[in-house]
């Protein structure tokens, strides 16, 4: 009987794992930025609070929104969401896993930045366009490298689809390969990227000239805000579990493994605990980037991402 | 019950008869838009149910009509490759044959519609027999008839110095691709029955000659440039750019939407069907042009502010999608590996249909936009979303379409195209491995750089505030138009969420050009699931990804309703900036910037600022004048001193004319003796 309901469980552990783990992730960065820094950190909590606190406050809206401005925030959590129960995190036995494989994961991820974008130039507002127009030129450059780099994982593992590739780089004894090296490389640039990290974007700055994702933002408030930052906690999350399943998948349960969940989920807390150290330790020591610098950096990640692949189908 | 190919030659029969209907009744204009936009969509309707009719049943039917030259009939054919394009022209061609309706009222008491209408057909009937033609006599015709046809549609609103000028282009361009075909068909029909006598001509002839592999190679060559041209295909695309946006907007959304696909219909014809097995080559060289097409055609999307002329770049950079899968497929079917090349092929087939009905919907929104606010620029647009509250949500799901985002139906075939790139083994030859992970890369930036232009065009046509003249009245179109787009859309979410069916259905035509098929695999795991090769390899779910949205954005919906929540309307905050002006939102050409910085190499870019100030000083300005000219390196570096040249060669030969009778005997007398001295 509960074997039967077992991945319908897991399935539902993931999402609420999702919803929960963005908030809390971001939350242990914020704390470690703050003791790297010598601040006083306000607690793990601090940014599900802000959420709950957005939540229940008024919602303004620009005299001139359209369906589009207001629509926005739910196509954004929900595609996010979505993104979320098809992530391996803690089992590969999922079975909304199949809905999407690791290209129409991209690009679920691409439906909600065309929407967001779309939003920006909604209101006519200056910074607005400003958000919109930076934010495509960083995601039409991010997003093929992030492609490539998935690709030579793809390839490796023989499948596009996350839970099998799981448990295929898992159950195969491991051998290191030179294109997955250039494919992690390229994943860890683009990553810091798309979730809007230094030294690409500040997610806490907002000094006009310098946003990227938050210029695009500025006219929400209310319930619509959270439910785009909280989205964008989400999307951290799945960035950092994305990595995780792609590179460093031991730990992760199998298919019909109950009994490693266990160690499933203290791997996963330590994985991301470890990379929360590191996204702090980036961006303690580096500053942001001219804006034009970013064209360079994403080129890099796509230069070093087609190296993965082309090595992939030279040498191996 | 009719077969498809009587259904089809019904339709073109009455497309004939309509454009001829047309002709005779020019003075009754406002009746004879709508009857004849009205017969057209029922002619296109019974042209399309012909043609899913025969790649429904696998079904080949052909005829001799006894017309022609003497010893010469015309040789008609309809298989399922043949019935795929027929099905999608008139698919497409029902969709804006009921926007015209709409469309065409524009024009009355302006200009007389007829020879739109007559050409329209005329056009209508041409890409048909195009389709539907049999031996190299009849298609060459054909083909002539759908290029006249088209130019004089280009050519229709011809006070504008530019639209004479894309004519011109145009029809240039389409000869010189007609004469390469010409000789492609030469070469093989000499093979096929001896250079000596003409009963080579019949492409069953020609299937059957055995040619020598330096002559095919020659003959594919040729027919590929010809049919490159006529496609649009970088570096022979000048002509689409021009002519595209020229044409009135129904017919551009035919022309992009469907004319370049019988190009394509060409390519597999000669390449695979009258050739046999391409050469691996052909298919290497058939990826990299696409390739090409497709990063540099979008690259020119982005630069452009004129709505048709950014949709008809966007038109390069489908047709090198469509070209990167045929070459592909061209290089499987090489190494005999028949699942693979009937997987790529389909996902060209789909991808084809997907842009005939995106492409088709956008060109048609466009149109609408025109016929509202008489304004093609987008610097002088914006804040549609407001005034026409059934095309921005239509439009809007023909750019999710052609950016490749999911549940709509360009995702699909990009991520078929996608998986015939990683399911490719290693292949023999360090080129062609090559080849794959950079096309793989080239096919990633196009898809990512579609989705920024498509941002671009919705947002700033539809979204922000009014920018052109103040006080313009600005109107829904009527519901013809409407109609039309609606279906387009439609069709789009469609084709997008059931592609299982989709595939199901066109599967015949892979079977019979490569001997393959995916369309048990694709529906293995049941209809809800599309699965290429295997489930474990790969698995896409559209009806799931559609449900999910709806249902969390309904239920977010709902939860936030349920509670009450109160919006208050406001002035936009912006940082606390006051007195906004349209004028401060960013424009087309400051949402292209970044792609000027970045990829200005692909551009010759003249960019200048004037400073006008008091008295001529530049001390203190009060104006300031922004010129950008952004033009592609192609045209200075590959047309210019062609055009140059002959010219040049026009004048010194123009020296042999002096219109005075001696002299011209005197050459007739020369050529005399010349020829009697060497025969």
């Amino acid at each position: 009987m509960i074997r039967q309901y077992y991945p319908i469980l897991i399935e539902s552990l993931q999402v609420i794992l999702v919803l929960l783990g963005g908030p809390l992730l971001v939350g242990w960065v914020r704390m470690l930025k703050c003791w790297t820094q010598g601040r006083r950190s306000a607690g793990l909590l601090q940014p599900m609070r802000d959420v709950t606190k957005l939540f229940v406050k008024e919602t303004v809206l620009a005299e001139n929104a359209s369906w589009i401005f207001r629509s926005t925030p739910y196509i954004v959590f929900g595609a996010t969401l979505m993104a979320g129960a098809i992530i391996p995190v803690v089992s590969a036995d999922l079975p909304l896993a199949a809905t999407a494989d690791i290209i129409a994961l991209v690009a679920i991820f691409a439906l909600a930045r065309f929407f967001t974008a779309l939003a920006g130039l909604d209101t006519g507002t200056a910074f607005g366009g400003m958000g919109t127009s930076r934010e495509m030129m960083v995601s039409s450059l991010a997003e093929p490298a992030v492609l490539m780099s998935v690709f030579t994982v793809s390839l490796v593992s023989h499948s596009t689809s996350l839970s099998h590739m799981v448990h295929e780089l898992t159950t195969v004894s491991f051998v290191l390969r030179p294109s997955l090296a250039f494919a992690l490389l390229a994943f860890i640039l683009i990553a810091i990227a798309e979730t809007g990290r230094i030294p690409v974007d500040n997610p806490s700055t907002h000094l006009e000239l310098t946003m990227i994702h938050e210029a695009m933002l500025l006219e929400y408030s209310g319930r619509h805000l959270a439910l785009i930052e909280w989205a964008s906690m989400m999307k951290l999350f799945l960035f950092a579990s994305l990595g995780i399943a792609l590179f460093l998948p031991w730990g992760i349960a199998g298919i019909d493994d109950p009994g490693m969940l266990p160690v499933a989920l203290v791997a996963l807390a330590v994985k991301l605990a470890l990379t929360g150290v590191f996204i702090v330790l980036v961006e303690t020591g580096l500053s942001k980037m001219r804006i034009f610098r970013v064209a360079e950096f994403l080129g890099m990640a796509f230069l070093l991402a087609s190296l993965g692949m082309l090595s992939y189908f030279i040498l191996e | 019950m009719p077969s498809p190919f009587e259904l089809v030659s019904a339709s073109i029969i009455v497309f004939l008869c309509i454009s001829l209907v047309s002709a005779l009744f020019a003075n009754r204009q406002s009746i004879l838009v709508k009857l004849s936009s009205a017969l057209s969509a029922a002619a296109c309707l019974v042209a399309a149910s012909g043609g899913f009719l025969s790649v429904l049943a696998g079904s080949t039917e052909a005829m001799v009509l006894p017309i022609g030259l003497p010893d010469m009939p015309f040789y008609m054919r309809l298989d399922p490759l043949a019935g795929f394009f027929v099905s999608i022209v008139g698919l497409l061609g029902f969709f804006v044959s009921v926007y015209s309706i709409g469309y065409l009222k524009g024009f009355l008491g302006r200009r007389s519609v007829t020879p739109l209408l007559v050409f329209y057909n005329i056009f209508m009937a041409g890409m048909l027999l195009v389709l539907v033609s049999d031996d190299a006599y009849f298609f060459m015709i054909a083909w002539e008839l759908m290029a006249v046809s088209s130019f004089f549609l280009v050519f229709f609103e011809d006070e504008k110095v530019q639209n004479r000028r894309a004519a011109f282009i145009y029809i240039l361009i389409a000869h010189i691709g007609a004469v390469l075909i010409l000789l492609s068909f030469g070469i093989m029909a000499g093979f096929a029955a001896g250079f000596e006598s003409f009963n080579g001509y019949t492409f069953s002839a020609m299937r059957s000659a055995n040619m020598p592999a330096v002559w095919a190679s020659i003959a594919f060559l040729l027919a590929f440039a010809g049919f490159a041209a006529k496609a649009g295909v970088i570096p022979l695309h000048v002509w689409l750019p021009e002519a595209h946006p020229a044409a009135p907007s129904n017919v551009s959304a035919l022309m992009s939407g469907v004319m370049l696909k019988t190009a394509i219909y060409g390519i597999i014809r000669v390449g695979f069907d009258m050739m046999g097995t391409p050469q691996w080559w052909w298919g290497g060289l058939v990826l990299v042009l696409g390739l090409f097409s497709a990063v540099l055609g979008i690259l020119y999307a982005l630069m452009q502010s004129d709505i048709k002329k950014l949709l008809a770049y966007s038109s390069v950079e489908n047709i090198g999608i469509i070209l990167i899968a045929v070459g592909l497929s061209m290089m499987f079917a090489y190494l005999k590996l028949n699942t693979l090349a009937a997987l790529a092929m389909v996902a060209a087939f789909y991808h084809m249909l997907n842009h005939a009905v995106f492409k088709g919907l956008l060109f048609m929104g466009a149109g609408a936009i025109l016929h509202a606010t008489h304004e093609r620029s987008m610097e002088a647009l914006g804040g549609l979303i407001g005034k026409m509250k059934w095309t921005a949500p239509l439009f809007l799901a023909g750019c999710l379409s052609a950016s490749a985002l999911p549940p709509f139906n360009g995702f699909v075939s990009e991520w078929l195209i996608f998986q015939s790139f990683l399911l490719t083994p290693a292949l023999p030859g360090r080129l062609i491995n090559l080849l794959i992970p950079l096309g793989a890369a080239a096919l990633a930036l196009t898809a990512a750089l579609g989705a920024r232009g498509f941002v671009k065009v919705f947002g700033i046509t539809f979204l922000g505030k009014w920018r052109g003249r103040q006080g313009a009245l600005v109107t829904e179109v009527d519901w013809p138009m409407r109609a039309g787009m609606l279906m387009a859309a439609l069709s789009c979410l469609l084709l997008g969420i059931f592609p299982n069916l989709v595939i199901g259905w066109l599967d015949a035509v892979p079977a019979s050009v490569v001997g393959g098929g995916i369309g048990e695999t694709a529906k293995a795991s049941g209809w809800l699931w599309l699965t290429p090769v295997a489930a474990e390899r790969a698995s896409y779910s559209a009806p799931l990804v559609f449900f999910w949205m709806v249902l969390v954005v309904g239920a977010l919906y709902l939860i936030f309703r349920a509670r009450g929540g109160t919006v208050r309307r406001a002035p936009a905050w912006d940082c606390g900036f006051e007195k906004m002006t349209s004028r401060m939102q960013y424009t087309a050409t400051s949402m292209s910037m970044p792609t000027r910085r970045i990829f200005g190499f692909a551009f010759s870019i003249k960019e200048a600022v004037t400073v006008i100030g008091r008295g001529g000083s530049a001390i203190f300005p009060e104006k300031f004048l922004y010129r950008l000219k952004v033009r592609d390196h192609i045209w200075n570096f590959g047309y210019k001193p062609v055009s140059v040249a002959s010219f040049w060669l026009a004048r010194k030969v123009g020296r042999l004319q002096h219109g005075r009778i001696q002299i011209y005997l005197l050459y007739s007398f020369i050529t005399l003796v010349v020829l009697l001295v060497f025969a």
